[in-house]
């Protein structure tokens, strides 16, 4: 297992070293603004925007760019410094981080919290009403984006424009470590708003699953030993079932954790998603690249972690 | 009956019992009224071919065949209680307890995820109050009595760590957790390879005799049902077409169906020259049976009134357990048999019969080339298969 895992890290520093070349490529080939002009602001002289460019390097040729900037990653652990307010790449995200944790985990318990008790319900009682109703409201809920989904929301229950002021709105978001309380409020709608669709994919996924892992020969062995209903749905059907949705949980929180960049944004929390965001507006390069890394090593992790898990779960790929 | 000690009296006893279910393509008559019994410590073979109605038949039994789209109908009493109409919970009270099943493929049969021993303590808990401790040492005995090998590693381990047999022993714990009174077994050894067929079957002989259970085995194997079973009922079709205590079935077979069965099984004392016949044709839609007798199509002693007339279950010899539902005379099934049995084809033995053949409606067109010559077609042995549908004549 061990040596799997150290494998496993392998690939994940190659992996790595290829998105960081990509993102760059990416960045440099396609036509953007130039980052130069950006950073002189209007009406500058060829000659600073000329400045500029040597000053971040610009003039260089595109491979001695990118060597010197994975040579001061891997060397120093240095993602570099914003072109904008100077500070370094790697405090921007560790600044940044503590808020998209919070979203990301917070999301995740509450889209596991209603997708779990819906998607069993309307497994075990297929065709029911209550099946009928939450399948379909599910349905408007996947189908609808989440920037719209939290407009709608900041619209209906935001303290300052909202119709009936019940919460926080944007730009409420306090640490965790200044004000508990006001950490929690403040991230209510935004966790509701990006657990809503992963709620509704959930649920949907779950009983489909358990419906399926309801009609194995091992639940009528259970049948036949006369356990109760209840438990022959919450031990044998959903510990079939509730397997990939563990694994996929995993994954999309990774890909969370590198940054929910629409429901960041929308509610102007100060995450790695918003930091992503505002970093491809201005053409920051550094700063993008180094998002970009975090999470690319936000999944590749949370890839690992779900394959160590998912032996746990199903004992019989215990074997690597 | 009423004075027989409770030892004699009949534990299972299944009268008329019918199961529908409602299909896209129309009433699925799985089970179509049959009637059995069976006694503590003793063992009734349930054979048929796949379709035949026989695993539905010990499914509705334990009342797992319930559901919005089946029908069910006719008796089902067991210690004297029906189980047609019981509610829910008083069978899921019994199942597991005193009436237990062993199904047919363990590695599905068991939770893939759940390790052998929780899954055997879980029955145990699920009808007696005893504690955790105490239900793992009683799945540790259970796995002692079917006799796992290493049983105290093998509480812990999963279905996939353990053989076919293994699983099937683990299976057969779980069902006798809370020492049944009436075991089910579907085609328990089929899953399994011969040699650990012989061997579970032992188990199940013993364990019935240890425990005093009363036993359905249910198997397409004549083989299976002749070292196990006290008492054999033949299924065709969702019906029973012969039923007898063992001996006499093997014995003095009567239905064609069950000669069927026999001759197109290998058995150590038929002569070795004698090739298996196969029986022809496939088992009946269970939407729309055959009108008459249901095996007539696939039968090779048909006569022109099997097509219409359904034939009743009838002792063989007026008092006798032997019973059979078939519209020949007991005397032609007689010679027929005794030519079947010693090696005969079926067209020969129909003619020692003296059955003559009559032509079934979609072989008229096709050449009577062997009409009339059962001498020929004794030589021609490799086409028994085709043999009965080829001397029928034009009609």
């Amino acid at each position: 297992m061990l040596r799997y895992v150290v494998r496993r890290l392998l690939w994940a520093v190659v992996l790595l070293a290829l998105v960081s070349a990509l993102t760059f490529a990416i960045f440099y080939l396609l036509p953007s603004a130039d980052p130069a002009q950006l950073r002189a602001g209007r009406d500058a002289s060829p000659a600073t925007i000329a400045t500029i460019r040597h000053q971040l390097g610009l003039d260089r040729p595109v491979p001695a760019q990118y060597w010197t900037y994975l040579k001061a990653l891997v060397l120093h652990g240095d993602l570099g410094y914003s072109w904008f307010s100077q500070a370094s790449v790697g405090s921007l995200i560790v600044d940044r981080l503590p808020a998209t944790i919070s979203l990301a985990l917070g999301a995740l318990v509450v889209w596991m919290g209603l997708a779990i008790p819906v998607g069993v319900i309307s497994a075990a009682r297929r065709r029911s009403w209550i099946d009928r109703l939450t399948m379909g409201g599910s349905l408007l809920l996947v189908s609808a984006p989440v920037y719209w989904l939290g407009l709608v929301a900041l619209y209906l229950f935001a303290s300052d424009i909202g119709r009936f002021p019940l919460l926080p709105g944007a730009d409420s978001y306090v640490p965790l470590t200044q004000d508990p309380a006001k950490w929690f409020t403040s991230l209510i709608m935004p966790w509701l708003v990006l657990a809503a669709t992963f709620a509704a994919v959930y649920a949907r996924l779950l009983r489909g699953q358990l419906i399926e892992a309801l009609s194995e020969d091992y639940v009528l062995t259970a049948r036949a030993k006369g356990l109760s209903e209840r438990r022959i749905v919450l031990r044998h059907g959903l510990r079939a079932a509730i397997t990939p949705l563990v694994t996929l949980a995993g994954l999309d929180v990774g890909i969370l954790l590198g940054g929910a960049v629409l429901t960041e944004t929308v509610f102007e929390i100060p995450g790695i998603g918003s930091l992503n965001y505002e970093a491809i507006r201005d053409g920051n390069y550094p700063v993008i690249q180094g998002t970009v890394l975090v999470a690319a090593a936000f999944v590749i992790v949370a890839n690992l972690v779900v394959d160590v898990a998912y032996r746990r779960l199903d004992p019989r790929v215990r074997e690597p | 009956m009423n004075a027989a000690p409770d030892a004699t009296a009949v534990l299972l006893e299944v009268r008329d019992l019918r199961v529908a279910f409602e299909t896209g393509d129309g009433l699925v008559r799985a089970v179509d009224g049959i009637s059995f019994g069976v006694r503590p410590g003793r063992t009734l073979g349930i054979v048929g071919e796949s379709g035949s109605g026989k695993s539905v038949a010990a499914l509705t039994v334990l009342g797992l065949t319930r559901g919005v789209r089946t029908r069910i109908s006719g008796s089902v009493r067991f210690a004297g209680e029906e189980l047609l109409g019981a509610p829910p919970e008083r069978l899921r009270a019994l199942r597991g307890d005193a009436l237990a099943l062993v199904f047919q493929d363990p590695l599905s049969a068991l939770h893939p995820l759940l390790r052998v021993g929780a899954q055997i303590a879980e029955t145990v808990r699920a009808h007696r109050d005893v504690s955790r401790a105490a239900a793992r040492a009683r799945a540790l005995e259970l796995l002692e009595l079917v006799a796992m090998p290493q049983p105290r590693e093998r509480l812990d381990a999963f279905p996939h760590e353990l053989s076919g047999g293994m699983r099937q022993r683990a299976m057969i714990a779980m069902a006798l957790a809370n020492e049944p009174q009436l075991l089910i077994a579907d085609e328990p050894t089929t899953a399994l390879d011969v040699t650990v067929q012989a061997q579970i079957l032992a188990l199940l002989a013993r364990l019935r005799d240890e425990l005093g259970m009363a036993m359905v085995l249910i198997t397409h194997d004549l083989g299976v049902v002749a070292q196990t079973a006290d008492d054999v009922a033949v299924m065709y079709a969702g019906q029973i077409v012969e039923q007898a205590p063992v001996g006499e079935l093997l014995g003095a077979p009567q239905h064609p169906y069950t000669w069927g069965l026999l001759t197109s099984t290998p058995r150590l004392e038929t002569p070795r020259d004698v090739p298996l016949t196969p029986i022809p044709g496939r088992p009946p839609s269970a939407v729309h049976p055959p009108p008459g007798c249901r095996f007539h199509p696939r039968c090779a002693f048909v006569r022109e009134e099997h097509r219409r007339v359904e034939p009743p279950l009838e002792a063989v010899d007026g008092a006798g357990a032997h019973r059979v539902a078939c519209l020949l005379g007991a005397e032609a099934r007689a010679r027929a048999w005794a030519a079947l049995g010693a090696g005969a084809t079926p067209e020969a033995a129909r003619a020692a019969a003296g059955i003559e053949p009559v032509a079934a409606a979609e072989e008229a067109g096709r050449s009577p080339a062997l009409h009339g010559r059962p001498e020929a077609r004794s030589r021609s042995s490799c086409s028994h298969t085709d043999d009965a549908g080829l001397d029928a004549p034009r009609g």
